[in-house]
């Protein structure tokens, strides 16, 4: 495998899940079944509709080991340099998608299960959602994961149960060389559950490629609520690509915040959400800040199933230095969804001249009785407006990132917790200051 | 405090101040009159710093200082305000933090440490009540909605804030009606002191039944083409310009 592409041992000469992993586990079945409809997909190419600004091949070209029982090992030091400074939660760390127990405080809440997914195999919830989102059916790399994942996090909340304050989950990802991870979650909120929580990245080698391949499956059944943060900054020697697939029963709110910062090479986001009942409300935040070579690609997807759904989404991007941008944002109207409310808007600063965005709203719809807009913009900063913050004795670097903050600020505004609030404006300052400085 | 020494500026390669000569000493209030177009505004923006603007001949002292040599925040921090014809709006950054942040930048500038926040706001707190300004706008987005009034009244609160040795107001009493003119006026007077200078832009006298200047220049065609006292505004406002434009031209002619 060393001489060829992992992009080539992926598309021929990967072996199935009966080969990999533990025979007897629950879910082999749909292992199998996932396996053979990857292989009926393919991988996509340049010509691929939805790949067509990401050239995926690029980033697979290298040989990367298939990390499947490689545990890989971090430190609580480690773990302490991927905190949120007075962030009050539940910390879960992960490494390489799997949960390390001795790192994390798992609540001790009764109604709160937080395992392994290879653990809960068994559980028949698990069983009844697990890779059964219809978004995923059409992804081959999100084939390739439930075929071939190593383990994941498994998380239901009982109905009505909540939690007294966010989980936050640390992915840290460690590879002695090349390694293609796959980590799969799955989170179930039951009838009326609600629960808050942050996902942040933590890479640990730098000398190593990773490429992460994962999928996170959100079920919230009626009138359940997810606060769902999902935080993307790691090192510069990784590439991330991530399906998440939430279906929404009636009454049910999902709010999820997409932040993109730097330094992974490659982000490939696929955003997708079904709603299958009625009166759902669904906020899909995101805002990506890429600086150097950076490749940032959100496609988000809002399938408007039911009658009198509300979705709104709001992404947006600050690209600097050589940054590439991608984002597709597609809503799909069906015949029967009438009354639904549907916006969306994409905003681009760019802040460089070689920076670049493509971006494409794909609105389809099918029912008469309905509020759908869509809007995209790219700009360029206001010269005026630093002028004017200048000339009150504010420097260069301090006045376009006070400009990008205020760029991000109808994002960061609608983030309910004050630390990561605060977390995410710091960053910023630090990363528009690096590329000022670079 | 200010030496201003055969100015020339253009811009797009237009030829706007044609060599103006101007010397501004402390506790001086200093009053620009022109007809439109004169050079009035373009020469508070080559003091500013203002970008699009190129200086082709001449200097301008800061208290011994080259002013042109400095970048815009470097000539606020040595204590130069201009305050905006058409203040900016800029959604998403509050006032008060604009303000914090331009104050500790001013500070560290000179060595001095960031301001405690009870201290900013104490200090907050007087210089708003000092110039009148409304409370409630103060934690707003700077000058995101606000009337035109309002947004010249915060240029006024932010001058009170920075407390500079120069400030240029820059035509702000455009589009003020009577009462919002004498509020703005009222706070200017107030911060006038022995160790400031101020210079005042403006189209009408009126403003100057307000703020009495010391001396009144009339910038014609780029250059200043008469210094007068206060006399010099109300006789202006009498007669109009177009008296002083012959008087130039006559002179040009012999």
């Amino acid at each position: 495998m060393s001489e060829k592409s992992f992009y080539e041992f992926i598309s021929n000469g990967v072996p199935g899940p009966e080969q990999k992993v533990n025979a007897d586990n629950a879910i082999m079945p749909a292992r199998k079944l996932a396996f053979s409809r990857f292989r009926e997909l393919g991988l996509p190419t340049l010509k691929t509709e939805e790949w067509r600004y990401t050239n995926i091949q690029r980033y697979l070209k290298d040989a990367f080991t298939l990390a499947q029982e490689e545990e890989g090992t971090v430190t609580a030091a480690q773990i302490s340099t991927a905190g949120i400074p007075h962030l009050d939660s539940y910390r879960i760390v992960l490494v390489n998608g799997r949960l390390q127990t001795d790192l994390s405080q798992i609540p001790a809440n009764g109604k709160v299960t937080i395992s392994k997914i290879s653990d809960a195999a068994g559980n028949t919830q698990l069983q009844a959602w697990f890779d059964k989102h219809p978004h995923l059916q059409s992804q081959p790399f999100a084939a390739l994961n439930a075929a071939l994942f190593a383990d994941g996090l498994f998380i239901e909340v009982s109905a009505n149960a909540s939690l007294d304050k966010p989980l936050h989950i640390i992915h840290t990802y460690t590879a002695s060389a090349n390694a293609f991870i796959q980590p799969r979650h799955l989170v179930l909120l039951h009838k009326s559950a609600t629960l808050e929580i942050i996902e942040s990245s933590l890479g640990l080698n730098d000398t190593a490629i990773t490429f992460v391949n994962t999928v996170t499956e959100v079920v919230l059944e009626e009138n359940a609520e997810l606060w769902h943060y999902n935080l993307q900054s790691t090192i510069k020697n990784s590439r991330h690509l991530s399906h998440t697939s939430t279906t929404q029963k009636a009454d049910s709110r999902y709010h999820h915040f997409n932040f993109t910062l730097p330094a992974a090479e490659m982000t490939r986001n696929n955003l997708s959400v079904a709603l299958t009942g009625s009166n759902t409300e669904t906020n899909l935040h995101g805002l990506y800040l890429a600086t150097g070579q950076q490749h940032v690609d959100n496609h988000t997807f809002v399938d408007h199933l039911v009658a009198n759904c509300n979705s709104n989404e709001l992404y947006k991007g600050v690209l600097l230095d050589n940054a590439n941008g991608v984002f597709t944002g597609k809503i799909h109207v069906h015949q029967d969804a009438q009354k639904t409310n549907a916006f969306q808007q994409n905003n681009n600063l760019l802040m460089s001249e070689k920076a670049n965005i493509n971006s494409q709203p794909q609105l389809e719809i099918y029912a008469d009785d309905v509020k759908c807009s869509h809007g995209f913009t790219v700009g360029r900063f206001s010269d005026e407006a630093l002028f004017y913050l200048r000339s009150r004795g504010i420097g260069e670097e301090a006045a376009k990132s006070l400009l990008v903050n205020a760029f991000a600020f109808d994002i960061t505004d609608q983030v309910h917790i004050p630390a990561l609030q605060d977390f995410l404006a710091e960053k910023i300052r630090q990363y528009v200051a690096g590329a000022i400085n670079n | 405090m200010l030496t201003i020494k055969n100015l020339h500026a253009e811009v797009d390669g237009k030829q706007i101040l044609k060599g103006i000569n101007l010397e501004i000493k402390r506790g001086e209030m200093h009053a620009i009159m022109g007809p439109n177009g004169s050079g009035k505004s373009s020469l508070s923006s080559v003091l500013a710093g203002r970008e699009n603007y190129t200086v082709t001949q001449g200097e301008v002292l800061f208290d011994g200082k080259d002013l042109l040599e400095m970048s815009p925040e470097d000539r606020a921090r040595e204590g130069l305000f201009l305050a905006f014809q058409y203040p900016v709006e800029i959604p998403g950054v509050s006032n008060l933090h604009f303000l914090k942040t331009a104050l500790n930048e001013i500070r560290t500038y000179h060595n001095l440490p960031a301001l405690e926040s009870k201290e900013f706001l104490k200090l907050t707190k007087e210089k708003q009540q000092l110039v009148d300004f409304n409370a409630n706008l103060m934690n707003r987005s700077l000058n995101e909605g606000f009337s035109g009034g309002e947004k010249k009244r915060n240029e006024v609160f932010q001058l009170a804030m920075l407390d500079p040795k120069l400030a240029i107001l820059d035509e702000t009493d455009s589009g003020l009606d009577i009462d919002a003119l004498r509020i703005v006026a009222s706070g200017v007077n107030k911060l006038r002191s022995a160790d400031k200078a101020f210079v005042v832009i403006t189209h009408y006298q009126r403003l100057l039944e307000y703020i009495v200047p010391d001396f009144v220049h009339v910038l014609y065609n780029g250059q200043i083409v008469k210094t007068g006292t206060k006399e010099l505004a109300l006789e202006l406002e009498e007669k109009g310009y177009d008296w002083l434009k012959e008087e130039v031209h006559q002179k040009e002619s012999v």
